[in-house]
């Protein structure tokens, strides 16, 4: 009924959504939505290296994006500037070498509006591949770390005070944030990726009054997002990445009036 | 290490120091399993400053402290809770130990806020939220247990009801306490130890001793020392037989 490159774009941004939606979480409690974009920004940096050096996307990546996610963690412990004044001198100067980068490699045509949108319904089998198998591992770490990470979230000096490592997992974290990226690039793209993160997240906290409620429920914004936005960029023949996008914004505009649609209800 | 069984933290000659102000300087003393120790101090003498380098949070620091146990019950002086975060008592409560509910129930049942169980953390009063959080490091049943002014706006009668709690869960558990009070009345009568602080270490030992040292009136005035005499002669008056609280008519 429907074609393969479209049962493998849907493979992938279902097995996003499970990914995205709990670091997503993250990203809204600890006010790292900028700290997304950054990741997100230097990615280009990381696309421009692979093609240099001839390496695997996801894995430069994943290693530039680590690179200044470290970088980041120093630069905030050793300046007296303010984190978004680090975030925005790293992203935007992370941006301009890629693209300094990608001038000098003229022999390749570079296709920069899919690095920035992505295009899931090219995705192939080793893309899926990567998606799940990466997806899976992020989410077992994120697991394990759980209950120190989110301590540390929820105070920083008590979950140090009480023997649970913040600094540590704040770096394993880190590294996830850069790793989610990493193989979600080819797919929803350098501007988009943060959405995914962000959205359903925030969709999930209208709705959520615990933690657990509103991993639970950021998933299941993200998977219908990757759905709707699917089906209707089919529908209406719209770009997909951003269909998704906008399908999550829907969502969370619908999150609102079934807020106050509630609070009304109880007076 | 037979002599370190009872010794849950010791600081040997420790200070910090921030942009090249000592915060605190040359501190030296030890918890010991059911013993309290109180610092105290005027305002800026390095008492939280003392405590979390007492809970290794400073890093960086000049002498050692010696760290003889992980579980730990920390109740800071300042916590903010992100708005961000969707957060009930119970959640809270679990932060950093898996507790079942009963264990809970009961931390909570004893501080009194047994009742706001499942509502959110960002509703409570600033004396809910003292409860919650003491009610939180007591319940993981803590070796040590790190007290920053614990009953800040907790009301009179609750305030006494709560030293008590601390002094009878410090007897319970046989954890060391670790605890900073304004309150000189609590400090002189319930504790073992105390430590008076002024960016060094002014004077240490039992509280009678503290009381007549020179430097502690120096530091509090001569009224702070008859703190002492006034309690003792209090004392019948106010704990009842059954450990409540009879406040004084």
């Amino acid at each position: 009924m429907f074609d393969d490159f479209f049962i493998r774009a849907l493979a992938a941004g279902l097995g996003l959504a499970f990914v995205t939606g709990p670091l997503g979480c993250f990203v809204i409690w600890r006010r790292l939505s900028f700290f997304a974009g950054t990741l997100a920004h230097s990615a280009l940096l990381g696309v421009t290296l692979a093609f240099s050096f001839d390496i695997n996307i996801s894995f430069s990546v994943l290693l530039v994006s680590s690179a200044i996610a470290l970088i980041l963690l120093r630069l905030q412990k050793t300046t007296k500037l303010p984190g978004d004044a680090l975030l925005g001198l790293l992203a935007h100067s992370s941006l301009a070498i890629g693209l300094v980068v990608i001038g000098f490699l003229s022999y390749i045509r570079f296709d920069i509006m899919g690095l920035l949108f992505g295009d899931i319904l090219a995705v192939n089998k080793k893309d899926l591949l990567v998606i799940w198998f990466g997806g899976a591992i992020i989410l077992l770490i994120l697991k394990i770390i759980w209950k120190p990470l989110f301590a540390s979230t929820v105070n920083y000096e008590l979950a140090e005070a009480e023997g649970m490592q913040p600094e540590k997992v704040n770096i394993i974290f880190t590294i996830l944030m850069a790793a989610i990226i990493a193989i979600s690039i080819k797919m929803v793209g350098i501007l988009l990726i943060t959405g995914m993160l962000i959205i359903p997240a925030a969709m999930a906290r209208n709705l959520a009054n615990n933690p657990q409620q509103m991993v639970v429920l950021s998933i299941i914004g993200g998977i219908l997002a990757v759905l709707v936005g699917l089906f209707s960029s089919m529908q209406f023949n719209s770009a997909s990445g951003p269909s998704i996008i906008t399908a999550a914004l829907f969502l969370f505009i619908l999150s609102f009036l079934k807020i106050s649609k509630f609070r009304q209800l109880k007076k | 290490m037979k002599e370190n069984n009872n010794i849950l933290v010791k600081l040997e000659n420790t200070g910090v120091q921030v942009d090249k102000k000592w915060l605190v300087k040359g501190v030296s003393f030890e918890i010991q399993r059911g013993k309290i120790v109180t610092l105290i101090g005027p305002n800026g003498s390095g008492k939280t400053t003392t405590a979390k380098l007492a809970l290794g949070i400073h890093k960086n620091i000049e002498g050692k402290v010696h760290k003889f146990t992980n579980k730990i019950g920390y109740v800071p002086q300042k916590i903010s809770i992100d708005w961000t975060l969707p957060l009930r008592v119970s959640d809270f409560m679990i932060l950093t130990e898996n507790l079942t509910t009963n264990e809970i129930d009961t931390a909570l049942d004893l501080t009194g806020v047994k009742h706001l169980k499942n509502n959110d953390l960002r509703n409570l009063s600033g004396g809910e939220f003292q409860r919650v959080l003491i009610a939180r490091a007591i319940a993981k049943k803590p070796d040590l247990l790190v007290l920053d002014e614990p009953v800040q706006g907790v009301d009179f009668k609750g305030e006494i009801a709560l030293y008590e709690l601390i002094k009878k869960i410090s007897e319970k558990l046989g954890c060391g306490i670790l605890l900073i009070s304004h309150d000189l009345h609590v400090v002189m009568s319930a504790t073992d130890f105390v430590v008076c602080l002024n960016g060094h270490v002014c004077c240490s030992g039992t509280p009678q001793a503290v009381a007549n040292d020179s430097k502690y009136k120096e530091l509090f005035g001569d009224r702070a020392s008859t703190i002492l005499s006034v309690y003792e002669h209090d004392h019948d008056h106010t704990h009842s037989t059954d450990g409540t609280i009879e406040t004084k008519k």
